[in-house]
């Protein structure tokens, strides 16, 4: 039966190379992806559940986590906004320098997230060249929550532009000209014709841009200022952890936030598919 | 409401609209066209004649550099498109694919200013009027991608009506939908226009479509209008050698006439009237008879090279070594069976028609009837 069921799955198959394919493919992520993972449960394991609530529920940590997911949830809402003007800009406009735009919206990504933090930290210090200019309205950046967010923002913004950009490339000019022929005014057709349609991408982006500056380190660390209860991050913890020698509270600090963002990045890909069912008339 | 469209013109200035990127593309001469109230005008030309662009000022998308149309009394050459009143039925459909039928007809309802929208009873019940009307209304609750692409652009048409349009227009309506469907929709979006009288003009290449459906036709090539006339006119009376060759299969003939007579290799016809010279003249595939002897008005051998007995007619493709390209005649079954054809055969062509389309005076027809 077994054989039988082999066999014909084997007939059925066109596109060639699915063993092999599939084999390094699952050798990779195993390697990657699960053997550190593993190790981490696996430090977690030396520990007892008390033990375990008792290190997640440190106050200190408990401070932490609120400014960890406030900045990132301020730097995920902005990069909606900004991330999805910015996609419109880049595929409905034309405009000298398009092009240069476009490659530096990759930035975050390829800059080494170090080099954008200590960047950042003296741009907006209390004697940079923005920090000077906000100082008298009595807006401090550097060492506070906003200057985090902002960290965070600049790291993650690629994620909504490049998810949106696609989408918003696929959608036909016809449909919002369709909107207009039947009277709807720009706002109404973007709010009821093009938004709807861009949703899906602009959720999934501003999730994943959301989840990358839950674990943002490099670039949050030299603006934060790293003060206990108000600036410090949970990523800076685990840092700070690592730092004693305490393997094991640094594991556990990890694992919340590995479970955070594995939780989010499992929501939106659920919620995702049960909207683009939709739109492709409930046949998946 | 009728449409007056006068002196309308289109440059494309610069890239980005598909054509060439050097310099300056002339996509519309100044146009003149007057739209009677609850006519159905077909706009017909290859691609490139300017046809779309015509249709997407007329509605507002694309603005004329000059010219000014009216519909009635009001000039709209100023107003946005979604002022104008218009209805705008797109090739592929341009359904709001997250939304459901019923919200899709409804959308340009809802769209309206919250003081004039119609109560929601008011359009639901308008709604499901114009899906009775496009025979959808047990698809009220699909989305588009649920539909066939016939009913798609059914739902687009009751979209497009649910404001009660003055103008219709329709951008290749059926372009995107296969034949059976497209004669479908064809014959039901005329009994539509008899009923509902609204004014309409319609994108084609197809000629077929343009001159089933339309009142008038108004076939245009490169940016210039070639002829508006009646599809009989039209077909009968063409203005030009273009709207000739546009509109049917068109065989050619070109030689040298002297004394009245047209020499062509060991090919000779008859042609009273044209004067001496190098000519090229042209007829259509049903104006060609054929025969086992030549004629002393035309001596003109062909040999069968493939036949199609399919329809009402035979079709038969006709090669000589004194014709350039091969012809194509259309023939009777009866005279089909009479001469036996059969590939390969060789026959004697009889031209009944022959036209003439003079260069130097492009809008002279001169048909020869030689019989």
């Amino acid at each position: 039966m077994i054989a039988q069921a082999l066999t014909r799955r084997r007939e059925r198959r066109v596109l060639p190379g699915f063993g092999l394919s599939l084999g390094i493919s699952l050798t990779f992520v195993s390697l990657i992806l699960l053997l550190p993972l593993t190790s981490l449960v696996g430090q977690l394991s030396q520990l007892s559940w008390s033990q375990y609530w008792f290190l997640i529920t440190d106050p200190r940590l408990l401070a932490s986590y609120t400014v960890t997911l406030l900045a990132a949830a301020v730097a995920a809402l902005f990069n909606a906004v900004f991330g999805l003007l910015m996609a419109w800009v880049l595929v409905r406009y034309e405009f000298p320098g398009k092009r240069l735009v476009d490659a530096l919206m990759d930035l975050p990504f390829a800059l080494p997230t170090a080099v954008a933090g200590i960047t950042l930290a003296t741009l907006y210090s209390s004697n940079g060249w923005i920090g000077r200019l906000l100082e008298p309205l009595g807006i401090s950046v550097s060492y506070t929550w906003i200057g985090i967010a902002l960290a965070m923002a600049f790291t993650s913004i690629p994620f909504v532009v490049r998810t949106v950009q696609p989408v918003l490339e696929d959608l036909p000019a016809e449909v919002d000209e369709a909107a207009m022929t039947l009277g709807a005014s720009d706002g109404l057709a973007f709010h009821r014709v093009i938004l709807p349609y861009l949703w899906p991408a602009l959720v999934t982006g501003t999730g994943l841009a959301f989840v990358r500056s839950l674990g943002e380190f490099g670039a949050v660390i030299f603006i934060a200022g790293g003060k206990p209860y108000e600036t410090e991050i949970t990523s800076l913890m685990i840092f700070v952890k690592l730092q004693e020698y305490d393997y094991a509270g640094a594991s556990a600090v990890a694992s919340i936030v590995l479970a955070t963002s594995l939780l989010l990045l499992l929501a939106i890909n659920l919620w995702q598919g049960r909207f683009i069912k939709r739109l492709h008339g409930g046949r998946g | 409401m009728s449409i007056r469209i006068s002196q309308i013109d289109k440059t494309y200035g610069n890239k980005g609209h598909g054509r060439k990127d050097d310099g300056r593309t002339r996509a519309l001469e100044p146009i003149d066209l007057d739209i009677q109230d609850g006519e159905l005008i077909g706009l017909l030309g290859p691609s490139g004649s300017g046809k779309t662009t015509l249709l997407r000022i007329v509605a507002g998308l694309e603005q004329a550099d000059g010219g000014s149309i009216h519909f009635g009394e009001r000039d709209v050459t100023h107003v946005h498109v979604r002022d104008r009143r218009i209805g705008f039925v797109f090739q592929h459909y341009a359904l709001f694919r997250h939304m459901n039928v019923f919200d899709n007809v409804a959308f340009g309802l809802t769209a309206m200013p919250r003081a004039q929208r119609p109560s929601s009873g008011e359009i639901r019940n308008r709604v499901m009027q114009l899906l009775e009307m496009v025979r959808l209304q047990d698809f009220a609750e699909r989305f588009p991608a649920q539909l066939s692409g016939g009913q798609q652009q059914r739902v687009s048409l009751a979209r497009a009506l649910a404001l009660k349009p003055d103008v219709l227009l329709l951008d290749e309506p059926f372009g995107a939908l296969d034949a059976k469907v497209r004669q479908e929709l064809r014959r039901w979006l005329r009994h539509l226009h008899e009923e509902l009288h609204f004014t309409s003009l319609f994108v084609t290449h197809d000629q077929e479509e343009a001159l089933e459906l339309s009142d008038r036709v108004v076939v245009m090539s490169n940016g210039r209008v070639e002829q508006i006339a009646t599809p009989d006119t039209l077909y009968r009376q063409p203005a030009n050698r273009f709207v000739f060759e546009f509109l049917g299969d068109v065989n050619r003939l070109e030689g040298d006439i002297e004394e009245e007579v047209l020499t062509c290799g060991n090919a000779r016809v008859a042609v009273p009237g044209v004067e001496n010279g190098r000519q090229e003249l042209l007829l259509r595939p049903h104006e060609i008879r054929l025969d086992e002897q030549p004629s002393p008005r035309a001596h003109l051998p062909v040999s069968v090279t493939a036949v199609v007995p399919v329809g009402a007619e035979v079709r038969i493709e006709l090669e000589a070594d004194w014709l350039g390209e091969p012809w194509l005649a259309t023939i009777s079954h009866a005279d089909f069976e009479r001469l036996a054809i059969t590939r390969g055969k060789r026959l004697y062509a009889q031209p009944s028609r022959l036209h003439r389309f003079d260069t130097t005076r492009p809008q002279t027809l001169a048909p020869l009837s030689v019989s």
